[in-house]
């Protein structure tokens, strides 16, 4: 029976790569598909600011850095079912690390505008990948080793201990955080766009860049094995998948998504700090991931836009209304958070698959379920369960 | 050297509290397999409950008693209305609507009462009483100790030494078995929620006369050290969250006394970090032995 | 006069592929009736659907007369249906001791009268005595399905539905166990429905055999008859 497994999977590859886009594509291989997609939807994105005013394109840029985190952690979950509550721990992450080499190599004379902001920014790039990258290893080792709620609790927890982090560590600026230099539009382009619209496009190619990765992850065999981890974890060891590297991959991967959000977010409101990054804002973003569709890539980034612009529109709608100052001062934040609870339960209860499945069912005539129906490694799902997997 | 008493004594008090939210989690554990994240959420709505009956009649005990009854009816209508409804076979639902529920609940506290703080009285005196010169318990400290102790055996004795126990047990092992048994499972299930709701209200309301005071969140960190006691003792062992509370609450006075208040949740998060790693299981759960 | 357990037309599983399909069967008070058939002849679904623990899309069951179909697995059980289901049915998280009080808990009612129930028990079943307060998973398999029968005969069942009791055990203590169950049934009056695959020692202590095959009854005979029609047993029980 285990010698059968390596063939179906790659049978199971290979519908993989036909069902995720309807068009039969001849000579393009999953992943050059992918960087296409990838490549015309960063286009679309560039295009879209130039229809935006200023405030709607700073929006913008906010939904990109928080769809790297979405888009992480919906593979996260998604794929190999490890629910992480910390993500905006590793957010921070890369904001600090963001910020710190940014700091740094300004006052070792990259300061200014021109080339040595862009190299400025790429440093910072590639400190935000190393914070958000070691962090997101030691909590993949630590769910390596830790079921369902035990690592759940332990994100919980460390979420909760970072005002406490940053209090203790003087290089991390307490309470108010860091603050990093201002990034100007530049000259080539300065008579093109203003700041808004500049910052929005390093987020959008930002973003590009986290989540195409996580895709190609994702259609090739590395999901094949975070699903076969998902299924039974003694099913996968036995057709030569190790869990625990599995795991552990899949954590990184996601938290350098993570962290990369927290460096555009970082760029965008020129400072980090832990007021950012509590515990609300963590849930939110599994709020995103579960109602986008837990696995879906686009339903993390239609969770991420919710979770970005429902607490705007309720804010603007309340105030619009008129409602009395004290009642708007408590509506303000609760309410959106309110609707962002109830619709966590309704999809898990009466929706499972989120935005993603219904926008699916809505373009093809239904179709079984992909995922752990199909994986050999995996024993008959429960129904409920195995929606979560797309 | 009196100091040192002095933190000991009161984080006796305070891991007591502790032990109990953790033992809340524990009964709803066994009953359901599932750690109710939203075990805080409902506390604070019992408490709240609590202030409003203490307010009004002006006893504490009147308060007490709504507490209890408030945090066993939320959680007795959490199971009905939802657990009950949340697909099995993965632990990710359940975790997801427990989430949700402390959002919607904590959301709906905050848009009812506001973000301030309201003052809780303690129903005794808070000063410490001082003997040999060294600063000891407050006579509330010693209301807390004694409540949560009397708990604890109350509960031992209701699992260990009631039918109504054996049922509650058997139900949580093996279900399939009990109802073949005549227990009526889903009732048991329903119970065990809703005991888990009372004892989590009663910690929390110990707890808040203590703190800053009552709000929405009151009872989050509560949660997470309650968390990381179950964790510290096994999610299945009820002496292992007692022993767990205790250690806890004796860690976070010293650091607190020690080392200053910020550096708690940072000795907490190490300490979790440490029994993860080397127990995942926890220091005290039993050989994983279940009935199919 | 009635059966103590009736099926009529009794079906369950999709309705292409149907487990059990239109069955029905008749015990007589005080009846041993042994079940016999290959795997996946449905047995275990019939004693799943009898006590409710799997629902049929048709038919009914009737204990004593009474259709038990609106009732819950806890009420079935209540009214006098006891079921040892397959393998490890014994709270292993429970010791002995507690094990049986759960048996004994609803026609012993007072606790004196109950711990009356469970030292009978210990009488029956002497190894138990000897592990009261053994939690469940430190039995041997033996004293396992002992414990289980104990209790299940605790409840003083009107009909006992045994799945497989002799699985994985040793010839010596099955036949203790048989042994033990005919007695029961002999001096209470006892109904016994008994799905087995080892059909030798089901067949010795019961009255009648009832083969399954595809989810039906193929043949419905005395069981000395059944031990000794070389042609029955080699078509449906494959020796």
């Amino acid at each position: 029976m285990t010698a059968t497994r390596p063939a179906e999977t790659e049978e199971i590859a290979v519908r993989d790569a036909r069902c995720s886009d309807p068009r039969p594509a001849r000579r393009l291989t999953p992943t050059q598909r992918i960087l296409l997609r990838a490549v015309v939807l960063t286009l679309l994105a560039v295009a879209a600011t130039f229809l935006l005013d200023p405030y709607r394109n700073y929006q913008l840029a906010v939904v990109a850095a928080t769809f790297c985190a979405t888009a992480g952690l919906t593979l996260l979950v998604g794929l190999t079912g490890q629910l992480s509550l910390g993500h905006a721990v590793l957010m921070a992450a890369g904001g600090y690390g963001y910020a710190l080499a940014v700091n740094a190599a300004s006052s070792a004379g990259l300061d200014g505008g021109g080339a040595a902001g862009a190299a400025r920014v790429v440093l910072g790039l590639v400190g935000a990948l190393v914070a958000s990258g070691a962090l997101g290893g030691l909590l993949g080792l630590a769910g390596a080793r830790l079921r369902g709620p035990y690592l759940a609790g332990l994100t919980l927890a460390m979420v909760v201990a970072l005002p406490a982090l940053t209090t203790q560590v003087p290089a991390l600026g307490g309470d108010q955080g860091l603050a990093v230099p201002f990034e100007g539009v530049p000259e080539v382009l300065s008579l093109l766009i203003v700041v808004e619209q500049w910052h929005a496009w390093v987020a959008i190619v930002v973003a590009a860049l986290a989540v195409t990765p996580l895709a190609v992850l994702r259609s090739g065999r590395a999901g094949l094995r975070m699903r076969a981890v998902h299924g039974d974890e003694t099913a996968a060891r036995l057709s030569g998948v190790s869990p625990a590297r599995v795991k552990v991959g899949a954590f990184v991967a996601s938290s350098l998504a993570a962290g990369l959000g927290g460096a555009v977010l970082c760029l965008v409101t020129q400072s980090v700090g832990p007021g950012r990054y509590d515990l609300a804002f963590s849930l939110l973003l599994v709020v995103a991931a579960v109602v986008g569709g837990l696995g879906s890539l686009g339903g993390a980034a239609a969770g991420a836009a919710l979770v970005v612009l429902l607490p705007w529109l309720v804010d603007t709608v309340t105030g619009a209304v008129g409602v009395p100052a004290d009642l708007e001062q408590r509506l303000s934040g609760n309410l959106a958070v309110l609707v962002f609870g109830a619709l966590l339960i309704v999809v898990t209860l009466a929706w499972p698959g989120g935005l993603a499945r219904a926008a699916a069912r809505r373009r093809h005539r239904p179709h079984r379920p992909r995922g752990r129906t199909d994986a050999p490694a995996a024993p008959p799902p429960p129904p409920a369960s195995q929606p979560l997997e797309r | 050297m009196d100091r040192l008493v002095f933190l000991l004594a009161t984080g006796l008090a305070r891991g007591l509290v502790v032990a109990l939210f953790a033992l809340s989690l524990v009964i709803v554990w066994r009953a359901a397999r599932l750690v109710n994240f939203a075990q805080a959420a409902v506390a604070t709505v019992a408490v709240f409950a609590a202030f409003a009956v203490t307010g009004a009649t002006g006893s504490f005990w009147a308060g007490l008693a709504a507490a209890l009854l408030t945090g066993a009816a939320v959680n007795a209508a959490v199971e009905r209305g939802l657990v009950r409804r949340v697909p099995q076979g993965s632990p990710l639902p359940g975790m997801i609507v427990a989430i949700g529920l402390v959002m919607v609940l904590q959301s709906a506290l905050g848009i009812a009462f506001g973000p301030r703080h309201r003052p809780m009285a303690a129903p005794f005196d808070e000063r410490p009483f001082v003997v040999g010169g060294v600063p000891l318990l407050s006579p509330y400290d010693l209301f807390v100790l004694t409540v949560a102790l009397a708990l604890v055996g109350l509960l031992a004795w209701l699992f260990n030494g009631t039918t109504l126990g054996l049922q509650l047990r058997a139900s949580a092992a093996a279900p399939e078995v009990s109802r073949l048994l005549g227990v009526r499972v889903p009732r048991m299930v329903t119970l065990g929620w809703a005991l888990s709701g009372a004892v989590a209200a009663l910690a929390a309301l110990l707890l808040v006369p203590t703190e800053l005071g009552l709000n929405a969140h009151s009872a989050d960190l509560l949660f997470v050290h309650a968390f990381t006691v179950a964790v510290l003792g096994g999610l299945d062992s009820p002496t292992g969250a007692l022993i767990g509370g205790v250690l806890v609450g004796v860690l976070v006075s010293l650091v607190t006394g020690y080392l200053g208040a910020g550096v708690a949740p940072l000795a907490v998060l190490a300490l979790l970090t440490l029994v993860l790693l080397v127990r995942p299981a926890g220091i005290f759960a039993a050989a994983q032995v279940r009935a199919a | 006069m009635s059966a103590a357990l009736a099926v009529e037309g009794l079906t369950v599983g999709y309705a292409g592929a149907p487990v059990l399909d239109g069955l029905a069967l008749a015990v007589a008070p005080g009846e041993v009736v042994a079940l016999l058939g290959a795997n996946g002849a449905g047995k275990t679904t019939l004693l799943r659907a009898l006590s409710g623990l799997t629902a049929p899309r048709a038919g009914r069951v009737l204990l004593d007369g009474a259709d038990l179909s609106d009732l819950s697995v806890e009420d079935r059980a209540r009214r006098g249906l006891a079921q040892v289901p397959e393998g490890r049915s014994v709270v292993t998280e429970l010791t002995v001791d507690e094990n049986l009080h759960l048996g004994a808990l609803w026609c012993h009612p007072g606790r004196a009268a109950r711990r009356v129930a469970v030292a009978r028990t210990y009488d029956l079943f002497e190894p138990l005595a000897r592990r009261r307060s053994s939690l469940g998973h430190q039995l041997s398999g033996g004293e396992r399905q002992m414990l289980a029968l104990g209790r299940a005969l605790l409840a003083r069942p009107r009909v006992l539905l045994l799945d497989e009791p002799s699985l994985g055990l040793a010839p010596r203590v099955v036949s203790q166990l048989m042994g033990v169950l005919r007695a029961t049934a002999r001096e209470t009056g006892l109904t016994v429905l008994l799905a087995e695959q080892n059909v030798t020692s089901a067949l010795s202590i019961a009255d009648r055999g009832v083969v399954l095959s595809l989810g039906a009854v193929v043949v419905d005979a005395p069981a000395a008859e059944l031990a000794d029609d070389p042609a029955l047993r080699h078509a449906y029980l494959g020796f």
